[in-house]
């Protein structure tokens, strides 16, 4: 859906985007991470032929950035605009008019549609100026989808929303990508990313530093966290394989919980959980990227 | 694309104030004229005016030529200024690209759009104009400045021939504003750039040391429609006024295309 090669941009010396090679497949939902000012904004810009590359090229639903490809394309991009004195029907009425597609006569239809979807199938007729933010972060998202389109391509869309009006998008997108719709998010949200994406691509400094499954850079860690009363007991049965001593409990190196588990039970032991420990995404992340670029430090 | 922009302009409230304030200004000197009686001495102040209180019917040209100085340029110039920047300063104008509005479409409808404002603007203040001059002067056989008397059917075309040469005027100082507007992401730097070119225009044409650049000066023949009014009518100026627009409308608009289509749209 999405193929970039040696996407380049400079501004003047300032290299904002630097060689950047993503794929993004039909079917995913590719979460695009990357501290403040890594490039992600100026990314998304020049996959939807916003900003012109100073080099390399973009590949958009297997043709050029253009009329035709970006028809199919649905996008968000840093936080929706409207012409605020009309109303949000108006507003996508006049969106739907301004592109190719569709017929005139099918137009209500389309716009009553997208605005159930996000559930502002009832709004009035205010003017969006009096709208919340979490109504026009609505609204946008309804624009976006207002075509159909087989890519959507979202930047920070829960922001300004609250924890139902997230977990409502969220399983929008769910469903939009089950019916097919291949969704890429930018986000600085790591739990965002993690609640929906299936393959990520994370961004520093213009560069890609990590990307693939997600699942992949939560593998297990080979460590199992043991709850349990009788600490003592524990540590004196499992010896050097322990790693850490709480409390509580103990951290353990095992390749096997069920294992353990029984050895422990078995040694009369008693166990009240046993969590086999997973890298998390936030420590992959941390891992590739340096200190946030809008950090100023002398 | 075109169909868009109109609705947006139609209905957007600053078009209709703006025009009828437009329409005001001849109204209330109008009415000035009509309770004092005492119309400028021939020869001075705006064309037209010493002449309409034996007619009204020579209202909407005194009204056009009264407007046309500064009002009427200063509304065109924050309306086009206001196309692209004022998108871009909204942030729609990411959104109106990436629907997919081809950039080169867009410029185009808001050009159309533009020229829709400075029309509708130009013909509400012959209409009005026409509507007070009559009311309160009464009408008669139009005089020509030359002091002939013009036929209904010739006086009609000769009004409509200045409102086309007035709205061609006002295309060349809408493609110095829409350029302007592909540059900047403030709309009032835009308008304010295209108005200080007016201006600075106003004053060397006025200025007896600049003889040497003025008739290529944007404003030097925009008040040449009065020689429609004459008989016969003195075409020189008119020519020349339509051919130096001509080369302005064409310069500006091919800049603001060329910059408009290779710029990042970072708005």
């Amino acid at each position: 859906m999405i193929r970039t090669d040696g996407l380049t941009k400079r501004y003047g010396r300032v290299t904002a985007v630097d060689d950047l090679t993503l794929e993004v497949r039909e079917g995913d939902r590719f979460g695009f991470l990357g501290p403040n000012g890594s490039g992600k904004t100026t990314t998304v810009r020049m996959l939807l032929g916003l900003v012109l590359p100073t080099s390399g090229a973009v590949e958009l639903l297997g043709g050029r950035v253009g009329r035709a490809t970006l028809a199919e394309v649905g996008a968000l991009v840093e936080g929706p605009a409207f012409v605020s004195h009309l109303s949000g029907r108006a507003n996508l009425r006049l969106s739907d008019a301004a592109g190719p597609g569709g017929t005139r006569s099918s137009r209500r239809r389309r716009v009553e549609e997208a605005l159930e979807q996000v559930g502002l199938d009832g709004v009035d007729r205010r003017p969006v100026r009096a709208y919340s933010l979490g109504m026009r972060q609505r609204l946008g998202l309804a624009a976006a989808l207002l075509r159909r389109p087989r890519l959507l391509v979202l930047d920070e869309p829960t922001n300004g929303l609250d924890p139902q009006g997230i977990r409502e998008v969220r399983d929008l997108l769910l469903e939009l990508n089950r019916q097919g719709t291949t969704v890429f998010l930018s986000s600085h949200l790591l739990s965002e990313v993690e609640a929906l994406c299936t393959r990520i691509g994370v961004l520093d400094r213009g560069r890609m530093v990590l990307q693939g499954e997600l699942g992949q850079f939560q593998q297990p860690t080979g460590l199992v966290q043991v709850l349990t009363d009788d600490v003592a007991q524990a540590v004196a049965l499992l010896g050097p394989v322990v790693q850490e001593r709480y409390p509580d409990g103990v951290l353990v190196r095992s390749d096997d919980p069920v294992r353990l588990n029984a050895a422990l039970v078995g040694a009369g032991v008693r166990v009240r959980a046993l969590n086999p420990q997973r890298r998390t995404l936030e420590a992959a992340v941390l891992e590739a990227t340096g200190d946030g670029t809008d950090r100023v430090s002398a | 694309m075109i169909a868009v922009e109109l609705r947006k302009l139609l209905r957007r409230p600053r078009t209709w104030v703006s025009i009828a304030l437009l329409a005001l200004l001849p109204t209330i000197v109008a009415v000035f004229l009509a309770v004092s009686d005492v119309a400028p001495r021939p020869g001075t102040g705006p064309a037209f005016l010493s002449a309409v209180l034996d007619n009204g019917a020579l209202y909407p040209a005194a009204a056009l030529a009264i407007v046309l100085p500064l009002f009427l340029p200063v509304a065109v110039a924050v309306v086009a200024g206001d196309a692209i920047a004022g998108e871009a300063q909204a942030g729609t104008l990411r959104y109106l690209l990436v629907r997919p509005v081809g950039r080169t479409r867009l410029l185009v409808a808001k050009l159309v759009s533009v020229m829709a404002y400075a029309l509708l603007a130009v013909v509400v203040v012959a209409v009005t104009g026409y509507a007070v001059g009559t009311q309160l002067f009464g009408s008669g056989p139009l005089p020509s400045v030359s002091g002939t008397e013009l036929s209904t059917g010739a006086a009609t075309l000769r009004t409509v021939l200045a409102v086309l040469y007035v709205g061609w005027s006002m295309l060349g100082v809408a493609a110095v504003a829409l350029f302007l507007s592909t540059v900047t992401d403030s709309p009032l730097a835009a308008a304010l750039g295209a108005i200080a070119l007016l201006v600075t225009s106003g004053v060397l044409v006025g200025l007896e040391a600049s003889a040497s650049v003025q008739p290529y000066l944007p404003t030097r023949y925009w008040l040449a429609f009065v020689d429609l009014f004459r008989d016969p009518v003195l075409t020189r100026d008119l020519v020349r006024g339509t051919a130096l627009q001509g080369v302005y409308i064409a310069v500006f608009l091919a800049a603001a295309w060329a910059n408009f289509t290779t710029k990042d749209v970072t708005s």
